[in-house]
């Protein structure tokens, strides 16, 4: 099958999408399938072979914060030439409703498209404006993504429709076969996220550590992930600063080793997620995992079986809980256990298996993805093609 | 006067065209429907053909054999406006067939069970995909014909008003629980 996938965001940046796609055309690669990535890159970043520049994202403040996205005139007709080119059985979008590459192609092509929904955005202003245009482009989606069942819900609220819930992908072998690192064995409590991100929860985690230390002196806090280390720990009193351990950005690997190596790992995040992969990383590895109870959170750590949820913002509750986890082997081995099993079902076999099965159902007698001649500057057969329709 | 004229020859071409484009799109979301609608057949025929199968495989006990024999038969067989009830009833005799984990089991261990089993599993998960892409073509395309434009000018033409498929398509527990 020819597969085209088109990622909305910077290559060269990392996240949690562009990871997802990577993974997901590696999937498909190994399995025979033809793939071809349109992704935002910069000219100079080296690129995977399977990966078509759609060149530089523009930096733009969009939704809050500023975005790197990619539109006009250009990027329109890359997207054009890329569809042109590839002629692909099946195109899979990924966040279709954010004013990147992903609009772009569906505006610009037709024929069987699937479209995967990551953010579960609240509505904004702007997007009640845009409600109409969205409408006319992502109505050619033939068949919805969403990564939770948190992100349908807000899906079905904004845009109305449905969509089949498929969570994101992990290689649950990478995680569970990594070899531990004993210098980040024993008492320790791990956290992987950015540093100067509130909403990735650290100020949380770091307002529970002293009652934490208070229970276990022992107890040593791994952080990894960018930003100010200073600035992080200036809410701790000075003698508990050496009990955290910033270890910067880590490798992939590194990521794995860690996970194997801790005793607990908390997930702090106070909003923002829809789905938490690093969740369901930190359970392949065999780690037991403390989170906060956003929707999203509670459903890949099924309503907390898998592991353990404390009430969203509250430091107390954190310290409590991590406390009660730390000083309780039998409980940690249990969570071990269970993570481990609930996990397989985010593994890359089942979750790639299950996307195929939607590029299946939609290519199904339907014809190649082609440019849509309709779609602006169509010229002379897209005005023969609207009155062709016309007559109808 | 001519102006006049000229201005109102320009209002009427940008209604036309935005009419026409508005057509475009309902043609376009009628074509989705029917390429949904043909999946979901698929998904729906392929489902009855492989409880059929299992059901005359003699894999299964004689009263589970003709529970779902029956049902596969009739979902096959249905007329269209019978055809939701038949495949609600077939989703019943599934669930009800494949309740226990063990059977799943037995199915596997028979010659040439496992591949029954799996397409079975293929299947049973596809229909409510399918159902929800056609659901979801359908909800897009009504919204659209109710916008006054297309009531007023009759854009839709003769094409009879989409209707979804309303099913019970919730899987058999011991089938799709990969975890277990």
């Amino acid at each position: 099958m020819k597969i085209g996938i088109v990622c909305p965001y910077s290559w060269d940046v990392p996240g949690g999408v562009q990871f997802h796609i990577r993974d997901l055309a590696e999937y498909f690669i190994r399995l025979g399938h033809e793939v071809s990535v349109l992704a935002p890159a910069d000219d100079d970043t080296p690129l995977p072979p399977y990966v078509v520049s759609a060149g530089r994202a523009v930096p733009v403040p969009y939704n809050g914060s500023v975005a790197r996205l990619n539109f006009g005139f250009l990027s329109a007709a890359r997207v054009r030439r890329w569809l042109h080119d590839g002629e692909f059985d099946v195109v899979h979008i990924h966040e279709p409703a954010s004013p990147s590459l992903g609009l772009l192609t569906c505006w610009a092509a037709q024929g069987p498209m699937v479209a995967t929904f990551h953010t579960s955005n609240p509505r904004s202003k702007a997007m009640i404006a845009a409600y109409s245009i969205l409408q006319a482009a992502l109505e050619k989606i033939s068949a919805r993504i969403a990564v939770s069942e948190y992100a349908r819900r807000t899906l079905v609220e904004h845009l109305g429709g449905d969509a089949v819930v498929i969570p994101n992908g992990v290689d649950v072998e990478f995680f569970a076969k990594a070899e531990p690192n004993p210098e980040w064995q024993g008492g320790t409590i791990g956290f992987i996220g950015r540093i100067d991100e509130p909403r990735k929860g650290l100020p949380v985690l770091m307002g529970a550590l002293p009652k934490i230390l208070a229970a276990r002196p022992q107890t040593r806090l791994l952080v990894a992930g960018r930003g100010d280390e200073k600035e992080a720990v200036e809410s701790l009193p000075k003698e508990l600063r050496s009990r955290v351990e910033f270890l910067g950005m880590i490798s992939d690997e590194d990521k794995a080793r860690f996970l194997r190596s801790v005793d607990l790992y908390v997930a702090p995040n106070t909003g923002g997620e829809s789905f938490g992969i690093i969740l369901v990383e930190a359970m392949s590895a065999g780690a037991p995992v403390l989170a906060s109870d956003l929707d999203a959170f509670a459903q890949v750590l099924d309503q907390g079986a898998a592991g353990e949820l404390f009430t969203n913002e509250d430091a107390d509750a954190l310290a409590e809980a991590a406390v009660r986890l730390l000083e309780d082997p039998a409980r940690l081995a249990e969570l071990r256990e269970r993570g481990s099993v609930h996990v397989r079902r985010f593994d890359w076999s089942t979750v790639g298996a299950d996307i195929l099965s939607v590029y299946e159902t939609v290519t199904a007698g339907a014809a190649a993805v082609a440019a849509d001649e309709r779609a602006g500057g169509g010229g002379g057969s897209g005005l023969r093609a609207r009155l062709g329709l016309a007559r109808d | 006067m001519t102006a006049t004229l000229i201005w109102i020859l320009v209002a009427l071409v940008a209604i036309g065209l935005y009419l026409s484009w508005t057509a475009g799109r309902l043609d376009r979301l009628h074509a989705r429907i029917d390429a949904a609608r043909a999946a979901l057949d698929a998904q729906l025929l392929r489902r009855a053909s492989v409880a059929q199968e299992l059901a005359t495989s003699g894999v299964l006990d004689p009263a589970a054999s003709i529970v779902l024999y029956e049902a596969a038969h009739a979902a096959r067989q249905a007329e269209e406006e019978q055809r939701e009830v038949a495949e609600s009833d077939l989703s019943q005799a599934l669930r009800a067939v494949f309740a226990e984990a063990q059977q799943v089991q037995a199915v596997r261990e028979a010659p040439g069970g496992e591949e029954a089993a799996r397409e079975l599993t293929e299947a049973i998960r596809r229909v409510p995909m399918a159902r929800r892409f056609h659901n979801d073509a359908v909800r897009a395309a009504r919204a659209l014909r109710r916008h006054r434009k297309v009531r007023w000018f009759r854009l839709a033409g003769h094409a009879p008003f989409p209707m979804a498929f309303e099913m019970d398509d919730e899987p058999p527990v011991a089938l799709v629980d990969r975890a277990a």
